[in-house]
């Protein structure tokens, strides 16, 4: 409470009972009968901003799940006569050689003109030349999840063969859309492989640390000191650089998931550690002691539940720095590499200044992904945190 | 005090001697080492190499012994001789090629750290005072979204709109008519026009995060009952402010250089490559694509040294500036 709120209440409010007024619409024994995690989510739900964010997530790892279903083409697929060609506008009438328009989803089609300067071709919208658009449309056959064949996208041109290019094309012709759709089951997977790597690590070292304290603590701290004072990008490029050419995209993935994650895990060491250290010597842990509790059964069963909000936070926050080093390396060309799409992939078209001033989609639409996801984590991660501990403030 | 400093001192040799290690592994890291590639490179074009120069690298750096013992080797030569291997791939001396490299690093960080206390300080002094104000919550906005840009997509991003919209390459830190030139006004002020952008773009995720923590420590702050006091007793409001917790809150200003300094000089490593500046990063790349080892191991450690005196500093102006530290 700010001291410009106490002088500003009037002197009505003042004269009550000294206690803090209850806040309106809350039940009092409800929330004294209510189990932690119900009050984590019920603190949690206030928080507008972290809930959109979390809405957010939510639909990116859906678009990453069911990727080959909403994409409207495969993200090889390249067309060599629609090199570079700029995003269309989705329309929504259509005007009818009568004079009426009716509803028709489409997009427009392109013509060529040779620049005569420059002697390249440039792409112009051909207001004459309708691609009618649907939902659930047949398209190139694909398996979902390599498991079920099917050949329905989610949205698409009704005639597969029509041009349909919602944010461009890139130098060899594919669908940026497309690709950038398969990239988002790639980045984000990433993040999140990378994180339970992490959290496994971070938690075993930290609990370690802060259950036994002495030596361990030492050895363990010193250890999160050292990798945390190193600058992660070199050290990132340094691990990268060693994974050998010959290896396959999914050996690649797995190396570069385990390289991210292997820099990361020492804040949640630390948040652990900390907590550990705090709840070490609670009434609760010292009674489960009395009674005979093991070790691990007093790790597992008593003190690591009681902050499972607080590793959640942690964990929310560091997936944003996972993807960032993802599409890091893979933009310098040392992380994943084409065939795989992810974004950091996609990003890598965009390195030259000259393909940018042609194309800036290539640009734009990617690094607003990771923009995006960047954000949702953070928001979502803060809500968390703050919610994480509903006991207090 | 010299105590301290002493201690701290000392306290910083097993880390450095961590960050020597995970460098030396990085070394160790590829398989083959680069002189046996470049051999079999150089005989495939049919050029030779002296075979008692081979022999010599070879006994100088341990090359064919055990893991150990090559570490022990390139250690002892950076302690006793400044020598921290040989690149094969410029065919020099490590040292020769680093020390400029590793200056002008240390320089852009440096300069961005200062940009970052510099528009820092008066944002985040301004978003605490008024809080909840139209001007504080664009603030928070821009800060937001300065720590959810990458800085490599932030350098594209400029520098598509400098060339679409300015007509002007942003790469590098001279203009070409200056790269070779001696030092003149005219070629500093050429640096200085290169240099605000990298600066810029490596400065906004360290500027954001600090106004964060400057807002919410000088916040707690000023809720404290000694305000109050301050306020009651009738004390101009920039005294109130200024005075006491402004002080107080300063404290994560001066521990940012412990901080802040890995996140710029991992920032200053993929923007210079990205805008080609001629710092540590651009070489660092090129050494380890080449697989040239003993270069890029040795850039990450001193990278990693670079940062380590940043917390040296910053713990003892810590103490210096607060004697609960010193003391405790």
């Amino acid at each position: 409470m700010s001291v410009s709120d106490t002088t500003a209440l009037p002197l009505a409010e003042e004269s009550g009972p000294a206690i803090t007024p209850l806040r309106k619409g809350t039940d009092p024994m409800a929330t004294a009968a209510a189990g932690p995690w119900r009050l984590v989510a019920r603190k949690l739900v206030r928080q507008k901003l972290a809930m959109a964010a979390g809405a957010m997530i939510v639909l990116l790892y859906l678009v990453a799940l069911f990727c080959e279903v909403i994409a409207p083409g495969l993200p090889e697929t390249s067309r060599a006569q629609y090199t570079f060609a700029p995003p269309q506008r989705l329309g929504l009438f259509v005007n009818k050689p009568d004079g009426t328009s009716t509803f028709q989803l489409h997009v427009k089609g392109y013509r060529t003109e040779i620049d005569k300067v420059a002697l390249r071709r440039t792409f112009v919208v051909d207001e004459t030349r309708i691609v009618p658009v649907g939902f659930f449309v047949k398209g190139p056959a694909y398996t979902l999840w390599g498991l079920i064949p099917m050949d329905t996208h989610l949205i698409g041109p009704l005639r597969p063969s029509d041009p349909m290019y919602l944010l461009g094309t890139d130098r060899l012709g594919r669908d940026l859309f497309s690709r950038l759709i398969y990239g988002t089951r790639v980045s984000m997977s990433i993040g999140l492989i990378g994180v339970s790597l992490s959290l496994m690590l971070g938690v075993v070292l930290g609990a370690l640390a802060g259950f036994y304290g002495g030596w361990v603590d030492m050895l363990i701290g010193r250890l999160v000191e050292v990798v945390s004072a190193m600058p992660t990008i070199p050290l990132w490029l340094g691990l990268a650089a060693a994974i050998p050419v010959t290896w396959s995209p999914l050996q690649v993935y797995f190396v570069i998931t385990i390289i991210v994650s292997l820099l990361a895990w020492t804040s949640l060491a630390r948040e652990v550690r900390g907590r550990f250290l705090a709840l070490r010597n609670e009434d609760f842990v010292t009674a489960a002691r009395l009674d005979g509790s093991r070790e691990r059964r007093l790790i597992f069963r008593h003190i690591l539940p009681s902050l499972t909000s607080h590793i959640l936070a942690v964990v929310t926050l560091a997936i944003p720095t996972m993807i960032v080093a993802e599409t890091s390396l893979s933009f310098l060309g040392i992380g994943l590499k084409p065939p795989v799409v992810s974004w950091g992939v996609l990003l890598q078209d965009a390195q030259n200044v000259r393909t940018v001033a042609t194309a800036p989609w290539l640009l734009f639409w990617p690094a607003a992904a990771v923009v995006l996801a960047v954000l949702s984590f953070n928001f979502f991660g803060d809500g968390l945190r703050d919610a994480a501990d509903p006991y207090h403030g | 005090m010299a105590g301290y400093i002493l201690r701290r001192i000392l306290y910083m040799i097993p880390t450095l001697f961590g960050m020597s290690l995970i460098s030396f592994l990085i070394i160790e890291l590829p398989p083959g080492d680069y002189l046996t590639s470049l051999l079999a490179t150089m005989s495939d074009s049919g050029q030779t190499i002296d075979p008692a120069q081979v022999e010599l690298l070879k006994s100088i750096y341990g090359l064919d012994q055990p893991f150990y013992v090559q570490y022990f080797k390139w250690i002892w030569g950076i302690l006793s001789r400044g020598d921290f291997g040989y690149s094969f791939e410029w065919n020099q001396p490590v040292s020769k090629l680093i020390w400029e490299r590793m200056g002008s690093t240390l320089l852009i960080s440096i300069l961005s750290l200062v940009f970052v206390w510099v528009v820092s300080f008066p944002i985040g002094l301004y978003s605490a005072v008024k809080r909840h104000s139209i001007g504080d919550h664009v603030f928070t906005l821009i800060g937001f979204l300065g720590l959810a840009i990458p800085n490599f997509i932030l350098a594209l991003v400029l520098m598509y709109v400098a060339f679409a919209w300015l007509g002007q390459s942003v790469g590098g830190l001279y203009s070409p008519e200056f790269a070779d030139a001696p030092w003149s006004w005219d070629k500093f002020v050429d640096l200085l026009a290169h240099l605000w952008i990298p600066i810029i773009i490596i400065g906004s995720s360290g500027t954001a995060a600090l106004i964060r923590i400057l807002r919410a420590n000088l916040t707690d702050e000023l809720n404290k009952p000694y305000v109050l006091t301050a306020r009651a007793k009738g004390l101009p409001e920039h005294e109130v402010v200024l005075i006491y917790p402004v002080r107080i809150a300063l404290n994560p200003f001066v521990s940012a250089l412990g901080w802040v300094l890995p996140h710029l000089v991992s920032g200053v490593t993929i923007v210079a490559i990205v805008l080609n500046l001629p710092t540590a990063g651009p070489l660092l790349f090129r050494a380890l694509v080449s697989q040239d080892m003993y270069l890029a191991g040795s850039f990450i450690l001193l990278l990693s040294a670079l940062t380590l005196v940043g917390m040296l500093v910053s713990d003892v102006l810590l103490a210096l500036l607060d004697p609960r530290i010193r003391l405790g």
